[in-house]
């Protein structure tokens, strides 16, 4: 395939270590960055758009971004969903100014181009003129113009999209393993719970890795451990795809058990006998009968599908610039949950979030990385716990799904 | 319009503040009942009828709870919060409470004195009397 950039020098130098090692410029240069966009998030990867219960009816539209590509999900008249570039094809100002609507037509508002529902153009303002001044050339023709559409594919429910051609169908692209672990939890209708909205202040990849990383869960996060609850020594592991790009991380409470390992190394949890007073929080039940109460799950470059106990959301990474990411939370149950089911989630909503007793520190740990690596851009980090592959394996304390991102990153970017 | 009771939920509201803001959370929870509701929802799901918060509490309990692991559990880096507060609109009172609706701002310092609004909106509250 011809591509000027592969040709050229790559944009960042990979050292030796393979996906052990990690430069920091991967972070921090604007360069990569630009380089990200072209190859990764208008590349062949599938990117989650919306859900398909958000554009329920012909007319209905939201929008969001494919990285940060601005884009516009719509169903049609025939019921079908489309997406494609909110961008008119004019002058490039932004066609959809809501987040959200119903319409039989979009119009930019800057000179009056009108497009409709599957992003073709129909007309533009005076193309004839003005009684019989101005106008368009004779040759101009509104059906050589659209909007540039994204090929969407459905997955339970999920409305995924790809500006490529080159891309496989989305469950070859997400492969059989982890469409499998997808449908374990999507596995009926939804019922959307509400959405959260946070600003990380760094570049969108320290986010992804940290999703990946199985090994700073008990570390990090002492809410847990701290009011003893602990499931460090749980039985549990992670699947990887062959690619690398896309895992499930999970964890078993029916095995939850005393761990010398953990006890022994005096970690700051572990210290004094706090309890909750109200343990209503996680009051939780085995709702998939397959005892796994946490699956992480993400896809390549910029989806997860999280389920904490009865607390299941996906979530959508966008890069905003080098060092800035917005995290899009939409929080789920399912249509046929009761009114105790439905209060049970959202209590357990707590744990997760832009002020979750679990996900607060991850919105803010990658900002301890950006801000700890500008003076070290052609320095790596060290990422060999488990190994230095990134094959499945039956424990979570390895970083194994993180080089597997790395992987795919690196197979994707030409490094 | 009742002086004296307007001044009594404005005296409420900014003790209530101040304690947050000078770093006594465990003062907090006290300006709630037993059984209290303490929820934050954004403009966004509040305003479409969704039920999902940032923070949602059905208890003093939880509350409590929030603090304990705020102080012993939860990793953050130092900073603290300035509340400021609009006039209290009272609605809808009677001998046993009354809704009232305050605007705030809430702004983050961090430790090195980097100073950003944290967050904008109303508190939506039922003030009950008690002993
Ligand atoms: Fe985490």
């Amino acid at each position: 395939m011809p591509d000027a950039l592969s040709n050229s020098n790559p944009v960042l130098d990979w050292p030796d270590g393979g996906n052990s090692r990690v430069p920091y410029r991967a972070f921090a240069d604007p360069a990569v960055h630009a380089a990200e966009q072209e190859r990764i998030f208008q590349g062949p990867t599938w990117q989650l758009l919306c859900l398909a219960d958000e554009v329920p009816n012909p007319g209905d539209y939201k929008t969001t971004f494919a990285g940060e590509t601005p884009v516009v999900v719509t169903r049609d008249e025939n019921g079908d969903l489309n997406a494609f570039e909110n961008r008119c094809v004019h002058k490039g100002a932004l066609v959809c100014l809501k987040n959200r609507g119903n319409a039989r037509t979009l119009t930019c508002v800057y000179h009056n181009w009108v497009y409709g529902l599957k992003g073709e153009l129909r007309s533009a303002a005076f193309q004839k003129g003005v009684k019989g001044r101005g106008g368009m050339p004779d040759d101009f023709r509104v059906e050589n113009h659209r909007l540039r559409p994204l090929r969407t594919a459905e997955l339970c429910g999920l409305v995924f999209a790809t500006f490529s051609d080159q891309a496989p169908t989305l469950e070859e692209f997400i492969g059989p393993d982890i469409v499998q672990r997808l449908q374990r939890v999507l596995n009926r209708p939804l019922r959307i719970l509400g959405y959260h909205t946070q600003n990380l202040n760094n570049n969108w990849k320290l986010y992804v890795e940290n999703v990946k990383d199985t090994y700073h869960a008990g570390l990090l996060h002492l809410f847990f451990a701290t009011f003893k609850l602990n499931r460090l020594a749980s039985e549990g592991g992670v699947v990887i795809d062959p690619t690398g790009g896309n895992h499930a991380s999970y964890s078993k409470r029916s095995t939850i058990h005393a761990n010398a390992e953990y006890d022994e190394s005096k970690l700051r949890a572990s210290r004094d006998d706090y309890r909750l007073n109200d343990p209503s929080l996680l009051d939780a039940y085995d709702e998939f009968g397959d005892g796994i109460n946490v699956q992480i799950l993400s896809v390549f470059p910029n989806f997860i599908l999280q389920q904490v106990e009865n607390s299941i959301a996906v979530r959508q990474v966008l890069p905003k610039g080098i060092d800035k990411t917005e995290l899009n939370w939409t929080v789920l149950g399912f249509a046929d949950d009761d009114e105790r089911t439905t209060k049970m989630r959202l209590k357990q909503a707590n744990l997760i979030g832009p002020a979750g007793y679990i996900s607060m520190e991850d919105g803010a740990v990658g900002a301890f990385v950006q801000r700890g690596i500008p003076g070290a851009l052609d320095e790596t980090s060290i990422i060999e716990m488990g190994g230095r592959d990134h094959v499945s394996q039956d424990t979570r304390t390895t970083e194994a799904s993180v080089r597997g991102f790395w992987a795919a990153y690196r197979a994707q970017m030409g490094l | 319009m009742d002086v004296e009771r307007q001044l009594r939920v404005q005296d409420l509201l900014a003790r209530y503040a101040d304690s947050l803001d000078q770093g006594r959370f465990e003062e907090w929870p006290e300006y709630f009942t037993e059984d209290c509701v303490y929820k934050i929802i954004s403009a966004e799901n509040h305003e479409q009828g969704l039920p999902l918060g940032v923070i949602d509490c059905d208890s003093r309990d939880m509350l409590r709870d929030r603090i304990m692991a705020l102080r012993e559990a939860n990793i953050y880096e130092d900073h603290r919060y300035r509340h400021i507060l609009s006039t209290t609109l009272i609605k809808d009172a009677d001998d046993t409470g009354l809704r009232a609706e305050t605007s705030y701002q809430v702004t983050r310092i961090m430790r090195d004195g980097d100073t950003m609004l944290f967050s904008t909106g109303r508190y939506l509250d039922r003030i009950v009397e008690q002993e």
